[in-house]
């Protein structure tokens, strides 16, 4: 049967156990700290922190990004803001009610300990942040401005306009950079993760291969840090940057480390609907539009009329109809299921009958064409240069898309996954969000991992190996992953077929949106669980890499890419089917309430789900971690 | 509302490796939606590459949502294309029409070599900001964040100036491949603050002297201003400018002999 | 054509370690380019305020004869008899040459790193937003004033150029009639308005451009950067264009 998982969480009272345990951590002395190599991947939010925080406290660091500098992390993409219990608006916020919210948000499918812990830390980062310089919105007064954001009854999101991820990940970057400068950390460009390598059942390096040259390398380290992002783009189209992948955390879940609720995927309700077959990827816009937007669709299928010459009684206000209480404001995954469920009876708007419209005449109307601008108007700005139209005029159409994976590499309190000595930091890990994410609450995370939960927690892991060396990148371990990380790439090259890894990645994506998107059920997952290893199949038989793999080689990335991208839709469509209840961003079709919102089954599934590689995705072990709640009362959520 | 442009001739300069000397090559694309971004263009003509047995055509680019910076491109001479204040990643091919003839270059300078086709290396930027382009602070020993009030207007602008992506525009435009407004918007942003107080003067000084170790000067065209895909205004080169001033004449009198 | 990768792929780090040379201060901040530029702006102030009063000084020709030559007289007795005849007017030549001497050096080593900062063109066209001709074209009508102002003291200042008058020699202190005698000659007028054309291109560009390069820069002033500039360039082309003209219409020396 399935092993129980040891999440090492602390003893004692929640409100305690991130104070004790950095009482009782074991330190390594200032001094030691130079004899430590810690291998850090990914240069985002949480890595660029780690990195610079481990740098900062003496050890060696070697960080590595794929991007050319680690400020093109996809962390800077983040639009809204980062939440923080710092109550500075008075509103009786604390970081109990900040912990509250995000277990709640999380459909009480996260670790109690871990978000405690997160709520606790957040009011550090603001300080940290703004010391670094980050520009967040102030008040007349000179005071930090906050908002309101989605499943919080207090205003505790600290923005900067539209770009808090990346004036974040800039101030991250730029501690990063300064490392780098003083020498304490060695920064590897345009090398991407292929391997992790493990030594008597510890991590012990990374194999990476140079984008520009080609050349397959060993790194060895006492720890190595995977901050390497979300999965998102397992659907082909999401919000994600064209390069987010999966490779890195597959990878070291293919070398033991355990997979968390890989089928948590967040989808948002208000992005731009794809207009046309060739589309690269969709972009998101800001949540706050639903503050003053109607979202409606004509009423009949076959509506052909303009919009401006649909009378109101024959469109369909649903949102307001279904939820009359929220409304337009109707919580992420409630709106996008609705939307879903209109375009599939056919009563899409758009060239392509995609979307929804979001139409702001009545709040023109209301409010003056004046106010409008002043409070959305980049984002109309935004609108009209990806969709041609002019939002003032015409409605916008907006559609749900993947944004945002909450499952992940399986990490304890310690944020180690099931390998010692490898950790997993930001949405690379599966800690925090449970089944759903809350808004202004990614960029908390990473930041909260890098800067203050991994520095004390690493120690605690280095300490009783000082002075014990590094294994050796000549290890025949690392030896060997060269060699099949080389015969990997070789033999993309080799294939010969007539498809190119994109069209693999877009037919390999739209069975994931299909039938492992918004709406799940077992008929559908189990599709898809016959058809992905057949298109696997042909993948290995048919892909075509044009160019060489000794030289820069963008097709040949993308392959690798794509492989892993397969064998993650495959564990992610069994962890759904598996998962025999609805739970946030998880909706399977046969377990819902009457009023069609996700149905938990708190008996049989109060627990993650972490697989366990067995050399093949589709036999993968699935192991099981209890979640225990013993200060928040399992309720059913809801916003109405 | 969709229509379609046809015969599109692109022009692209293909380079095999930094050493390789270059050329541009025409292809055509017989059809393509208007709605498409100029990078899925691009994406598509690799596809048909691909499918040709050709090599993809090598560009940066990342989230195509603007703000990351990976995008370039030199399009029909301007940084980012015709589009103003807009990355290339937001452009759209409804910017152009049919039978248009499209020329693709890499960005160009000393300071940023040509890895590969249209894929250039812009790591010098990362010198400069490593030079000097933070504030120092020791990740735990942050005071309270409410506890320097910034008045709003010098929040503002130094959001203005934060808001650099980082692209290269700036270089790529300017006709003396001068990087004096992406190193005056980080002084600009970091100098503004009041927390960026303590190492203002020696910040200017040493992102100012690493730039010149990669790039040419500013003689005040403005062509970086009218690129920047961020509208960053040439106001901070000015502020710099004032800044980098001060600090010879202050590091010489308190700080310089440390 | 090729530009080559700076240095090997490997890790990057300690970029900011290297210890500084030091160098005394004004050789320290002319090494640097935002140095030269402050060079630039500063003998450029120093240039734009001799043509200024060079032009106002020259004003005095629509006076007569004997005003124009009474200012020449003028300047050599500067604050004489403090100083002997001619040495004050001697003193502020130095420091003109001074002044263009190093407005050139600066200009000449901005312009040789501007070029290695680009060594491969853009093979296509470049489509310029917003650089103008006088921005772009400063180094062409710099080195056409150079030459101007060569020509003329080839001609007003030792006359090697000059036509000889009634008494057959060059004397300098007639400087009403060298100037009629000049401009009389119409390529010499031509040459004379085209460089002073010139002249006021540059400064137009100059003289914005030096708010910029001193950090001068302030929204309580910045709209009438551009208009000062067009005014001075304005002011100084009118007034130095007039000569000839006038010599050429008759006004002056008829």
């Amino acid at each position: 049967m399935s092993t129980q998982l040891n999440s090492k969480i602390p003893a004692g009272p929640l409100g305690d156990k991130w104070s004790s345990y950095k009482e009782d951590v074991k330190l390594v002395n200032p001094n030691n700290k130079r004899k430590f190599k810690v291998i850090v991947v990914g240069t985002g939010l949480a890595g660029a922190s780690a990195a610079a925080t481990l740098a900062e406290l003496g050890y060696q660091v070697d960080a590595f990004t794929f991007h050319d500098s680690p400020r093109r992390a996809h962390s800077i993409a983040a639009q809204g803001g980062i939440n923080a219990a710092k109550n500075y608006q008075g509103d009786g916020d604390s970081v109990h009610r900040l912990f509250h919210d995000t277990i709640k948000g999380g459909d009480f499918r996260s670790r109690e300990a871990n978000v405690h812990r997160l709520a606790e830390v957040s009011v550090n980062i603001i300080d940290q942040m703004v010391a670094q310089g980050v520009p967040f919105a102030r008040e007349y007064g000179g005071l930090l401005d906050n908002r309101s954001f989605g499943g919080a009854q207090v205003s505790r999101t600290f923005y900067a306009r539209g770009q808090t991820g990346q004036q974040l990940l800039l101030g991250a970057y730029q501690q990063l950079a300064r490392q780098i400068g003083l020498g304490g950390v060695r920064l590897f460009n345009r090398t991407e993760l292929v391997d992790v390598v493990t030594v008597e059942g510890r991590a012990a390096g990374i194999v990476v291969r140079d984008l520009i040259t080609g050349e397959v390398t060993s790194h060895a380290a006492h720890a190595v840090v995977m901050a390497t992002g979300g999965y998102g783009n397992a659907f082909f189209l999401s919000t994600n940057a064209m390069s987010c992948n999966v490779t890195a955390a597959w990878r070291a879940h293919r070398k033991g480390a355990y997979f968390a609720n890989p089928c948590y995927t967040q989808i948002h309700p208000t992005c731009i609907p794809q207009s046309d077959e060739f589309q690269s990827k969709l972009t998101l816009m800001s949540e706050s539009l639903r503050n003053d937007g109607r979202v409606w669709v004509p009423k009949s299928p076959d509506e052909s009329r303009r919009v401006a010459d649909i009378p109101e009684e024959d469109r369909d206000y649903y949102l307001e109809r279904l939820y009359p209480s929220f409304g337009n404001l109707a919580p992420r995954d409630i709106s996008s299921r609705a939307a879903k469920r209109l375009v599939d009876k056919g009563q899409g708007v758009g060239p392509l009958k995609n979307g929804v419209y979001l139409d702001f005449a009545d709040a023109i109307a209301r409010l003056g064409i004046d106010v409008v601008k002043e409070r959305y108007g980049n984002l109309f700005d935004m609108y009209e240069r990806i969709a041609g139209e002019n939002p003032y005029d015409i409605p916008m159409r907006i559609y749900p898309a993947s944004h945002y994976t909450m499952g992940g590499l399986w990490v304890d309190y310690e944020l180690m996954t099931s390998i010692p000595g490898l950790y997993a930091a930001g949405e690379a890990n599966f800690s925090d969000h449970g089944a759903n994410r809350l808004g202004a609450s990614a960029l908390m995370q990473g930041l909260s991992d890098g800067y203050f939960v991994l520095p004390y927690t690493i120690g605690n892991y280095l300490a009783p190996m000082l002075n014990k060396a590094i294994p050796s990148v000549d290890h025949p371990e690392f030896k060997a992953a060269e060699l099949a990380a080389r015969e990997r790439f070789a033999g993309y090259l080799n294939i010969g077929g007539t498809r190119s890894p994109d069209w693999f990645h877009r037919e390999v994506g739209k069975i994931i949106w299909d039938y492992c998107g918004m709406e799940r059920t077992e008929q559908g997952l189990e599709k898809a669980l016959s058809e992905l290893p057949a298109l696997y199949d042909e993948f290995k038989k048919d892909l075509r890499v044009t160019g060489s793999g000794e030289s820069l080689n963008q097709t040949l990335e993308k392959a690798g890419r794509v492989d892993d991208f397969f064998q993650l839709g495959m564990l992610m469509c069994r962890d759904a089917l598996e998962r025999q209840e609805s739970c946030g961003g998880h909706f399977r079709t046969e377990y819902q309430t009457e009023e069609g919102e996700a149905l938990r089954d708190d008996d049989k599934f109060c627990h993650v789900a972490a697989w366990e590689w067995s050399g093949d995705p589709m036999t993968a072990k699935r192991n099981i971690e209890e979640l225990e709640f013993e200060n928040v009362h399992l309720a059913t959520r809801s916003y109405k | 509302m969709s229509n379609h442009l046809k015969d599109i001739i692109l022009k692209i300069w293909r380079q095999n490796g930094p050493q390789d000397s270059g050329r541009f090559e025409t292809y055509k694309v017989d059809e393509i939606s208007d709605e498409a971004s100029f990078l899925e263009m691009l994406d598509y003509l690799n596809e048909q590459l691909i499918t040709d047995g050709k090599e993809a055509i090598v560009f940066d680019h990342d989230c195509r949502e603007g703000i990351c910076g990976t995008c370039s491109l030199m399009i029909n001479g301007q940084a980012h294309g015709p589009e103003r204040s807009t990355a290339t990643c937001q452009l759209h091919m409804r910017k152009f029409s049919s039978g248009a003839e499209i020329v693709i270059e890499p960005w160009r300078a000393a300071a940023f070599p040509i890895i590969k086709d249209l894929m250039v290396d812009r790591s010098a930027f990362d010198r400069i900001i490593e030079s000097g382009g933070f504030i120092t602070s020791v990740t735990g020993g942050a005071p309270d964040a409410n506890l320097i009030p910034i008045p709003k207007p010098v929040a503002d602008s130094a959001m203005d100036s934060a808001a650099c992506i980082g692209c290269g525009a700036c270089v790529a435009a300017c006709p003396n491949g001068a990087a004096n407004l992406f190193t005056s918007a980080k002084i600009a942003h970091l100098n503004l603050l009041p927390q960026g107080q303590a190492e203002r003067y020696k910040r200017a000084e040493s992102m100012i002297e690493k730039m010149d170790e990669y790039f040419g000067s500013c003689t005040n065209h403005g062509e970086c201003e009218a690129a920047c895909p961020k509208e960053i205004s040439i106001d901070v080169i000015a502020l710099a400018n004032a800044d980098y001033r001060k600090a010879k004449l202050k590091n010489r009198k308190f700080i310089s002999r440390i | 054509m090729a530009q080559v990768l700076e240095s090997q792929r490997g890790p990057v780090t300690g970029t900011a370690v290297a210890k500084k040379k030091r160098r005394p201060f004004l050789l320290d901040l002319y090494s640097t380019a935002v140095g030269k530029k402050y060079v630039m702006a500063l003998t450029g102030i120093g240039l734009i305020g001799f043509v200024v009063f060079h032009m106002i000084g020259n004003l005095k020709m629509y006076l007569g004869q004997a005003d124009m030559d009474h200012y020449a007289e003028f300047l050599k007795a500067l604050l004489y008899p403090i100083a002997p005849k001619g040495v004050v007017l001697w003193l502020l030549r130095g420091g003109l040459l001074t002044m263009v001497a190093l407005h050139i050096h600066a200009a000449y080593s901005l312009t040789q790193l501007n070029h290695k900062a680009r060594p491969v063109k853009y093979q296509s066209e470049r489509d310029y937003q917003v650089a103008n001709f006088a921005s772009r074209s400063m180094r062409y009508t710099g080195v056409t004033v150079l030459l101007f102002v060569i020509w003329h003291l080839l001609d007003l200042t030792w006359g090697v150029v000059n036509t000889v008058g009634a008494d057959g020699e060059f004397i300098k202190a007639d400087v009403y009639d060298n100037v009629v005698r000049s401009f009389e000659r119409w390529p010499v007028a031509l040459f004379y308005i085209l460089a002073n054309i010139m002249l006021g291109i540059h400064l137009f560009h100059g003289v914005w451009s030096l708010f910029q390069s001193m950090g001068w820069n302030s929204p309580r002033f910045n709209e009438w950067r551009r208009s000062i500039a067009a005014g001075i360039a304005t002011i100084v082309v009118v007034g130095n264009v007039s000569f000839p003209v006038a010599v050429l219409a008759g006004i002056v020396g008829g």
